[in-house]
């Protein structure tokens, strides 16, 4: 059982690869180059390249199926990469894996705490179980007034000696949360970490993940979620079937679609018809149809002469800044496969002509079990 | 290594917290050794044979004692698969925590179960007749066998446990572990079986496990038995511990 081994015989050292550049090892948090992954026949990962400032949030955002996960678990050492180059920390993850795993936390898509211990033995558990950077340990009492920290910080004192069973969906993220930052974490990674969870319980994890930033902590996390990506990361990178797609701050992303969209609204369904294969938004109840512009007074003119020359179609229109959900249809030729505030779209009961063929959703990531 | 020590030490204290609060397992596996013990005492017994000049009760103790313990370890099998379906096997090792004592703290756990149930049978056979007449040497050379036979059993489950793919696949261990005592010399003398069986009943490791328990505790000359029995369990607990390693880095490679 040589799980901590620090070498890998089967991992030889990436010779083709140009050295890393170094400029500054301490102020990059993550960085991986060529990133390659494939379960069987099923390519998962396609060549991922990542950088990532150290202090600063990182969003991986995707739809299911992207590749997120499998990027997590390479990243936080939890599963070997077919090829390509990650360092965590300033350390390799093949060859220095055990001085990573002393740098990060990893919480995954699920709870992954002992629904059979309290919230106080759990994170007193953990406390005791963590190393820190300098590879040493908390005695029994720092691992006592540790998980006594988390338990207030995360808002658990009441529930800390009920069994982590009786606990809400919200309150086992959080002592999910509070368990990974027992060993005061360098680098977090946070897998979906608000997927099925209410809007106040979203707010508390987003909230937390400022003030760890606010901390000097990095947060590398995934999510599906556009908006969430949109409120906290310092960079975005967008993954689509095993490819990152695009990368860059939220307002770089949506610039890279033309800035703005402009929103017609349409008087009769023919109008509609005729022009919703061009559109880049579309809300058939409402006959509002969204086009890329640059929201200069000109090209807003000219392009609403273009769409209705004979100016009878168009009953209003309104211009504003791109969403990331655009800047994701834009980039992928498919819609957001989840928007992240559910809006109640009623049973679309003529669905316009797409502006890209539906794709055959993406083959599922393995399922970690 | 004072690091994998403490990691097994908190390991143990969690297993033996779940293991504590996991009621309707700790029931089975109390309630088990009480309804055998009773079952083949009353039940059978006024109809076995064995060709000695003992209460049954007397003969069958020791084989009512292995069943439960390869009950009761097997039973680590399904907190290994639960470990691994929940994430927090991940989780322990995104914080450098190597898989033996995570293994370790459930073979932990299970033994002091296992000892548990083994107080609570010698408790009840007491009680209805059973009278060893073991040395003191004996009786402490006997519990160091059971022990071993506890030992290897539960890494031998946890390593079917991490091959299993569920908790019915795991399940299928115990029931597995918990026939094997049938055919050994435990409820019935073996010369009794039909003789293409005797063969195997004779040397399978419960019977020896079985016949050196018998003995010690019987004050009956035991010969190299014993031995035979203790190589059996740290060939088998080896084998695991070994296979365990193996199986745990396939399984979260």
């Amino acid at each position: 059982m040589t799980d901590r081994t620090t070498t890998t015989a089967a991992a030889p050292p990436p010779a083709a690869a140009p050295p890393a550049p170094r400029t500054g090892p301490r102020s990059t948090a993550i960085e991986a180059a060529g990133l390659r992954k494939s379960y069987g026949s099923q390519e998962v990962l396609r060549g991922i390249d990542l950088t990532v400032p150290r202090g600063t949030v990182f969003a991986l955002l995707g739809p299911n199926g992207a590749g997120k996960t499998t990027a997590v678990r390479i990243l936080a050492t939890l599963a070997s990469a077919d090829a390509g180059t990650v360092r965590v920390a300033g350390h390799d993850v093949r060859t220095e894996r055990a001085r990573v795993r002393r740098a990060i936390s990893l919480t995954g898509q699920f709870a992954a705490v002992d629904e059979m211990q309290t919230g106080a033995e759990n994170l007193r558990m953990m406390a005791r179980l963590a190393r820190t950077a300098g590879g040493g340990r908390l005695s029994r009492a720092a691992a006592r007034t540790k998980a006594a920290e988390l338990l207030t910080r995360f808002d658990l004192t009441e529930a800390a000696d009920r069994l982590a069973k009786t606990y809400s969906g919200g309150m086992r993220r959080r002592l999910d949360l509070a368990a990974s930052l027992a060993g005061s974490p360098e680098i977090i990674f946070l897998d979906e970490p608000t997927t099925g969870l209410d809007p106040r319980s979203r707010q508390e994890l987003w909230s937390v993940v400022r003030e760890l930033r606010a901390a000097g902590t990095t947060v590398f996390l995934t999510t599906q979620y556009l908006e969430e990506a949109d409120q906290l990361a310092d960079r975005i990178a967008v993954l689509d079937a095993g490819r990152i797609v695009a990368e860059g701050t939220a307002a770089e992303l949506k610039r890279r679609v033309a800035g703005h969209r402009l929103d017609i609204t349409l008087a009769d369904s023919a109008a509609y018809l005729r022009l919703a294969p061009r559109a880049l938004h579309s809300d058939p109840d409402a006959r509002v149809l969204g086009f890329p512009t640059d929201g200069g007074a000109a090209e807003v003119r000219a392009l609403l002469d273009e769409l209705d020359p004979a100016h009878t179609a168009i009953t209003h229109f309104t211009v504003h800044t791109a969403t990331l959900e655009d800047v994701f249809l834009t980039l992928t030729g498919r819609p957001a496969p989840q928007s992240s505030t559910p809006q109640p779209t009623p049973p679309q009961p003529t669905p316009p002509q797409s502006p890209a063929p539906q794709e055959p959703t993406t083959p599922q990531e393995p399922t970690h079990a | 290594m004072p690091e994998a020590l403490t990691d097994t030490l908190v390991m143990s204290g969690r297993a033996l917290r779940m293991s504590r609060r996991n009621v309707d397992a700790l029931i089975t596996a109390l309630a088990l050794p009480v309804m055998l013990l009773l079952i083949f005492v009353y039940f059978f017994g006024g109809a076995i044979e064995t060709g000695t000049t003992e209460q049954y009760v007397t003969y069958v103790v020791p084989g009512v004692l292995l069943l439960c313990a390869g009950f009761g370890s097997s039973n680590t099998a399904m907190a290994v698969v639960e470990d691994l379906k929940n994430g927090i096997i991940d989780r322990f090792r995104s914080l450098d925590i190597s898989g033996a004592p995570i293994l370790a703290g459930h073979v932990f756990a299970s033994a002091a179960r296992n000892l548990v149930a083994t107080a609570l049978v010698f408790a009840l056979a007491f009680a209805i007749g059973f009278r060893p007449s073991a040395t003191w040497a004996g009786w402490l050379a006997a519990l160091g066998i059971l022990v071993a036979f506890i030992l290897a059993l539960s890494w031998l489950s946890a390593a079917v446990g991490l091959l299993a793919k569920s908790p019915e696949a795991a399940g299928g261990f115990t029931f597995f572990v918990s026939f094997l005592p049938y055919p050994s010399s435990a409820f019935v003398p073996t010369d009794s079986m039909p003789s293409w069986l005797q063969g195997f009943a004779e040397h399978q490791p419960i019977s020896q496990v079985i016949e050196s328990l018998r003995g010690l505790l019987l004050g009956q000359p035991v010969g190299s038995t014993p031995w035979v029995a203790l190589a059996w369990c740290a060939g088998i607990l080896g084998v695991s511990v070994v296979g365990a390693g193996v199986l745990f880095r396939r399984r979260t490679a």
